[in-house]
């Protein structure tokens, strides 16, 4: 369970261009369902994303992780938290160019010190999962869109995190890859992780997967 | 499959095996080496030798221990050298310190 | 054994890394690696060579007396050895009758050497000169006396290759054709060498001796010693622009390298940041690049420079080293190896190479992890 209380972030503080890109925002977000954020460009998922994701801090408010609050953690906690906790999927997937579908998939376990050959095997099983076994050694530029897109979520799992987070994951996708996403995560939640996801994709949003949607304009809840 | 960590741990080490057995032969070798000093330094003693022969084009570059203030490099110690080998040898001590008054 | 476990799965990241950008880092390691052997082959061969001039000139007269006159050494009447002998502590005074002959045949010179227990019509030559004229024991070379007239020495013996770092360009005769050959009067020699009763007494003595003397210029081994500890220094004109031509190539590349952070590594770093890799892992990355690429070169120079210069007798310098001299001696170094020197120049290159690969990437790696986003 996410609980965020007043969350505030401005850019720019104290200057002349200051923006609130999000404006007391008190939602929270329940384990073991799947969220959308949904609203238009420019409203203020991306940032609310992060913040939930320990990626950045608000500029007021608060938000706890079950019960922990982390929006005063130090940096290092922040990270490892990230780490342990969540599972990122981005928009343009950002895999690392010239490396292999396995390679990309185990980077964000590296630094954990975790043995390689259980490292391999896990991401092997994710491999199976997802339907590419056969594209593990191949380099990500070489994959299609929508392999691309299933090494982006097994690189997401690969730390086994309680909550994956999504952000526009299938801006680039047709309707029937985004289909086969949802698919995907629905599977997730039967496995017990909480996904979050921001989206304007009505194929998202109108999904009879998804549990909730919240919809944002302009930093706020509607 | 080698992990390419493992690979390349064992260029290193084996780069460094190279290189202590280089070091193991600059070793060895002194203790050869002995016996050739000696006999050169039996030369330069009976034929009271006072340089080592390396550039042999001019009498400043093939003694330049015995040179004099008036050879070609000691006109000042940073003159243009005739000789490329001038330019590898500096002036002797002793013409350094009371030949540029 | 986390630890352990942790350095080899970012080093395996750092190496996919690297092979990705397999021509540049190549070029990289090419020019690090010369870079390194230029510099080791410089410091190994001075090194090894400045080692056996102080072993082998220990064995140099203790003082050499040349008289002066005109600014140049001229002959040194055999009268000054009575009055050398006479200062206290002179336990020795000897001439030496030496000089140079130019060979026009092969254009190179030669350093004569009178020596007592040659036979007259005989000579013994330096390995050197075997090799440049062809010249084995019992064949005859023809001399131009001071006349202009021709005369002819015997090879008895020709003097052994590994002495050639002294010896190399020598001919022994005897004092009487010595003489005859430069038309040099009885009673002259070329200089004198003095031996003393105490070593310590050396400078004293010098100066006595050209207080007595006052047109002669003793110069003392210590002075001989400390001329071949200041050869091929770094102030050396050819060896400064080897180097420096080297030392800026690598700048250059290390500039590069660190400056041009491409958006695509700056990107890289994002997206590492993103998915939970913290500062200090990015930074640890970084830092096994930069040591990757500069320990192998470094090993791998300074082995190479090794080779070069104790196994092939610095052929690369052959050029420089050689200059005009036609007659160039074949020698095997004693290798040295300065463990300071080495330490140095390790220092000097794998250090900050290091560091040039790992202050770009600071700032980059400081980024707020949502920037990539963003992007
Ligand atoms: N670092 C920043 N500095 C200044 N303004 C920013 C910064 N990051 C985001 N913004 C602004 O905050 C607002 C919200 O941005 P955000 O990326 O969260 O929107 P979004 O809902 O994700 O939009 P989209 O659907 O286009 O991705 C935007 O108007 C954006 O210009
Ligand atoms: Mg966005």
């Amino acid at each position: 369970m996410i609980r965020l209380k007043d969350i505030q972030k401005t850019f720019n503080f104290g200057s002349s261009n200051e923006y609130s890109a999000v404006d007391g925002v008190s939602l929270t977000v329940e384990q073991g369902k799947i969220t959308v954020f949904s609203g238009p460009s420019g409203s203020g998922k991306t940032t609310l994303l992060s913040m939930i994701g320990c990626m950045s801090r608000p500029t007021s408010g608060r938000i706890w992780l079950q019960d922990r609050e982390i929006t005063s953690l130090p940096e290092r906690f922040l990270t490892h938290i990230r780490r342990q906790t969540f599972g990122f999927i981005f928009q343009q997937f950002n895999l690392v160019k010239g490396l292999s579908a396995l390679e990309n998939v185990i980077l964000p376990a590296l630094p954990g010190g975790e043995n390689r050959k259980k490292l391999s095997e896990s991401a092997s099983k994710l491999f199976a999962i997802f339907n590419i076994t056969e594209r593990q050694d191949a380099r990500v530029e070489w994959l299609s869109g929508g392999e691309q897109q299933r090494v982006a979520i097994a690189r997401a799992m690969i730390n086994d995190p309680e909550i994956i987070i999504a952000d526009e994951p299938t801006a680039h996708l047709d309707t029937k890859l985004s289909r086969e996403f949802i698919e995907i995560f629905s599977s997730l939640r039967d496995r017990g992780k909480t996904v979050i996801i921001s989206s304007h994709d009505p194929v998202v949003c109108d999904s009879p997967i998804i549990d909730r949607v919240v919809s944002i304009r302009d930093g706020r809840l509607q | 499959m080698i992990r390419k960590s493992g690979a390349f741990i064992l260029f290193l080490a084996s780069c460094i095996v190279v290189f202590c057995f280089t070091l193991l032969h600059a070793y060895l070798l002194h203790d050869k080496s002995i016996d050739k000093i000696a006999l050169s330094k039996g030369l330069v003693r009976d034929l009271a030798l006072t340089d080592l022969c390396i550039f042999t084009e001019a009498r400043y570059t093939r003694h330049p221990s015995m040179a004099d203030l008036h050879t070609p490099f000691q006109d000042h110690p940073t003159a243009m050298e005739h000789f490329p080998s001038g330019s590898l040898l500096q002036p002797p001590a002793h013409l350094q310190s009371h030949g540029m008054d | 054994m986390e630890w352990i476990e942790k350095q080899r799965n970012v080093l395996d990241f750092t190496l996919s890394s690297i092979l990705r950008r397999k021509s540049k880092n190549i070029a990289l390691f090419v020019v690090f690696t010369a870079m390194v052997f230029l510099l080791a082959s410089v410091l190994f061969f001075t090194g090894a060579i400045k080692k056996e001039a102080s072993q082998l000139l220990r064995a140099a007269p203790e003082i050499v007396v040349q008289r002066m006159q005109a600014g140049r050494h001229t002959l040194m009447p055999l009268t000054a050895v009575d009055t050398i002998s006479a200062i206290r502590g002179v336990s020795k005074v000897e001439g030496r009758l030496w000089g140079y002959y130019f060979d026009p045949v092969v254009g190179a010179n030669y350093t004569l050497i009178a020596v007592k227990d040659a036979l007259p019509g005989t000579m013994v030559i330096g390995n050197g000169i075997s090799r440049a004229r062809g010249l084995y024991k019992d064949d005859m070379m023809t001399f131009r006396t001071y006349l202009g007239d021709n005369t002819a020495f015997m090879v008895s013996e020709i003097l052994s290759a590994e002495s050639e770092l002294v010896s190399s360009d020598l001919m022994l005769i005897s004092e009487q054709d010595f003489r005859n050959l430069f038309g040099m009067k009885e009673g002259l020699v070329t200089d004198l060498s003095v031996t003393v009763k105490n070593s310590r007494e050396l400078a004293t003595i010098a100066q006595k001796i050209a207080d007595i003397l006052p047109d002669t210029r003793p110069i003392i081994r210590d002075e001989i010693l400390r001329t071949y500890e200041g050869a091929f220094d770094w102030r050396s004109g050819i060896m400064v622009v080897l180097l420096s031509g080297s030392v800026l190539a690598f700048v250059i590349f290390a500039w590069d390298k660190g400056s041009g952070l491409s958006a695509e590594e700056r990107r890289e770093i994002g997206i590492l940041k993103a998915i939970g890799w913290e500062t200090s892992d990015v930074l640890l990355m970084k830092f096994w690049e930069g040591a990757v690429i500069s320990l192998s070169s470094f090993l791998v120079g300074i082995t190479l420079a090794y080779l070069h210069v104790f196994f092939a007798s610095s052929v690369l310098f052959g050029p420089a080293l050689k200059g005009w001299s036609v007659l160039y001696p074949h020698f095997r170094l004693t290798p040295a190896i300065d463990f300071y020197q080495v330490s140095a120049l390790f220092i000097l290159t794998v250090m900050p190479y290091i560091t040039a690969t790992i202050l770009p990437s600071w700032r980059a790696s400081t980024i707020d992890p949502d920037a990539i986003m963003r992007s």
